[in-house]
């Protein structure tokens, strides 16, 4: 008890050692349930193999062409790739809208509604409209991921844009600033933290994306989606399928971790959300 | 030389509350006049009239707008700029050479004892310091009007007595036209050459003071009979403009 009670005062050592115990109790769960749940161990294993299955047959084929770690991770690279484009257009570009919408009440009006039925429509039951307009190929899996990233990014650009300090905003009035000094020097530098919000969120959107679009779109440098989903298709290769969304999921975190490490640069001066407790 | 001056200001906001109800006054450059008054009763619109930020409904303003030190209730830091780039800003939005307003912002820094500290961001300073920093952003472009809105009103007893011991060296040596609006009735005897007390709804001055310490005051003015007796004169007629 007092060892443990030690582990758990101890900042550096309880972040490390905390998730591993949650790491340890789900996957004695996982495996529980598939030891419990299935009477037939052939069964068992083509509906939820064991963690251990999944790294030895889905992983660990390391001179496989077909299967295992190596083929994984070519077909990860050109989801990585749309990811990481996708995600750059989506801030770029969502980062331009939201400026004008913080310009403009008319063009915030005329523009806002279609950002929410963007983030709204569901984007894989127009898939024939989307093969039809940017095919099958690489260019309408970035599509698909910058239309799924972008909402995140407006919205908390335009939020972070106009919550503003007023007295900070009356500040740059009574120096007579510009329209775009304001905007560089006051608006942008604080609205940075909720724009960096937005893309984190994004992040994680983008990442799923990608890897679904290659679901759909399986033309030209297939992706991490596409081998995912005709290993499901054979019960036989559950461990494979696995494996597969696992490294799918490793790279959202990866994503996830990167844009983390980005904000704390960007704003670890002075943040509330970035300051250690004086 | 007046610095400015006001002719029968009126203020009615749209919801039809009549904020300021004809005020006027002049103030030279050496003078230091403070507004008391209950909370709401249209201090703070005052200076944002005099200052450009809001537009009266009715009477005149002079001043030279381009000329305005304006000292605001919160330091009004930017928290990513650390103090050095802070006390720039000002400065660096009209347009100032980057040379003549970093030699700038060092006096003003200098001014208000906060050398030992440019490199800090907001956040590392306390109250005190963010009030200094926010004053000496406003010293850099040398104004001849300064308005203060209740700038100390937040910071302990202690911390205030000494920033108006200092704001005093500073309004010395600068001889600007000061205004300042404070809740407290000993800071504005300290700092003032004279003091005019507002009453509220509509906003309109009821009485007029003229404080005649000489410059300059020591700290220790504050403990005098004569200091007591203002502040009890004052303290009465401010009773009246609540009824």
């Amino acid at each position: 008890m007092k060892l443990f009670e030690r582990i758990l005062l101890n900042r550096r050592i309880s972040t490390i050692v905390l998730p591993i115990i949650t790491f340890i109790i789900f996957l004695s769960i996982w495996y529980a349930y598939a030891k419990f749940h299935y009477d037939n161990p052939v069964q068992r294993r083509n509906a939820l193999p064991y963690p251990h299955e999944i790294f030895s047959e889905g992983f660990l084929p390391l001179n496989d062409k077909v299967n295992g770690l190596r083929p994984i991770l070519g077909y990860m690279w050109p989801t990585v790739k749309v990811t990481f484009l996708g995600l750059l257009i989506a801030v770029v570009l969502g980062v331009i809208v939201a400026v004008l919408m913080n310009l403009s009440k008319g063009i915030e009006k005329s523009l806002f509604p279609y950002a929410v039925i963007l983030q709204t429509v569901p984007i894989l039951a127009i898939t024939p409209l989307l093969t039809e307009l940017f095919g099958e190929e690489l260019g309408v899996r970035l599509v698909v991921t910058v239309l799924v990233a972008i909402f995140p990014v407006i919205t908390n650009m335009l939020f972070g844009l106009q919550s503003t300090d007023r007295a900070l905003h009356d500040l740059f009035t009574l120096n007579q600033s510009s329209r775009w000094t304001r905007l560089v020097k006051l608006e942008v530098p604080s609205a940075l933290p909720s724009l960096m919000t937005g893309i984190r969120i994004a992040s994680g959107s983008a990442v799923i994306g990608s890897v679904v679009a290659d679901f759909f779109f399986a033309k030209g440098e297939k992706g991490i989606g596409y081998y995912i989903r005709t290993r499901q298709q054979q019960a036989i290769q559950r461990p494979e399928m696995f494996a597969g969304t696992i490294t799918a999921s490793l790279f959202g975190i990866a994503m996830f971790v990167l844009i983390g490490w980005i904000t704390s640069r960007a704003i670890r001066n002075w943040h509330d959300s970035n300051l250690t407790h004086r | 030389m007046t610095a400015l001056s006001l002719r029968d200001i009126r203020m009615t906001f749209p919801d039809g509350t009549r904020a300021i109800n004809g005020v006027d006054l002049s103030i030279e450059r050496g003078e230091f006049v403070t507004i008391v008054g209950p909370s709401g009763c249209g201090k703070s619109t005052l200076l944002r009239i005099i200052s450009g930020l809001q537009q009266p409904t009715s009477g005149s303003c002079n001043v030279d707008s381009k000329n305005i030190g304006y000292v605001f209730q919160d330091s009004v830091l930017l928290p990513w700029r650390n103090v050095q780039k802070n006390v720039e800003l000002n400065a660096e939005l009209q347009g100032i050479p980057k040379e003549l307003r970093r030699e700038s912002a060092q006096k003003a820094i200098g001014l208000v004892k906060l050398n030992d500290h440019v490199t800090k961001f907001p956040h590392q300073l306390s109250g005190g310091m963010k009030m200094r920093c926010s004053l000496a952003r406003s010293l850099v472009s040398q104004p001849q009007v300064f308005l203060f809105d209740e700038p100390f009103g937040a910071l302990d007893e202690m911390t205030r007595e000494h920033l108006n011991d200092e704001l005093l060296n500073i309004f010395l040596q600068e001889k600007f036209a000061g205004l300042f609006i404070t809740h407290s009735i000993q800071e504005a005897v300290f700092l003032s050459t004279r003091i005019i007390v507002m009453s509220s709804q509509p906003g309109r001055f009821i009485s007029e003071h003229k404080i005649d310490f000489p410059f300059p005051r020591v700290p220790d003015i504050r403990y005098s009979a004569e200091f007591a007796e203002l502040c009890g004169r004052i303290s009465h007629d401010l009773k009246l403009a609540h009824a």
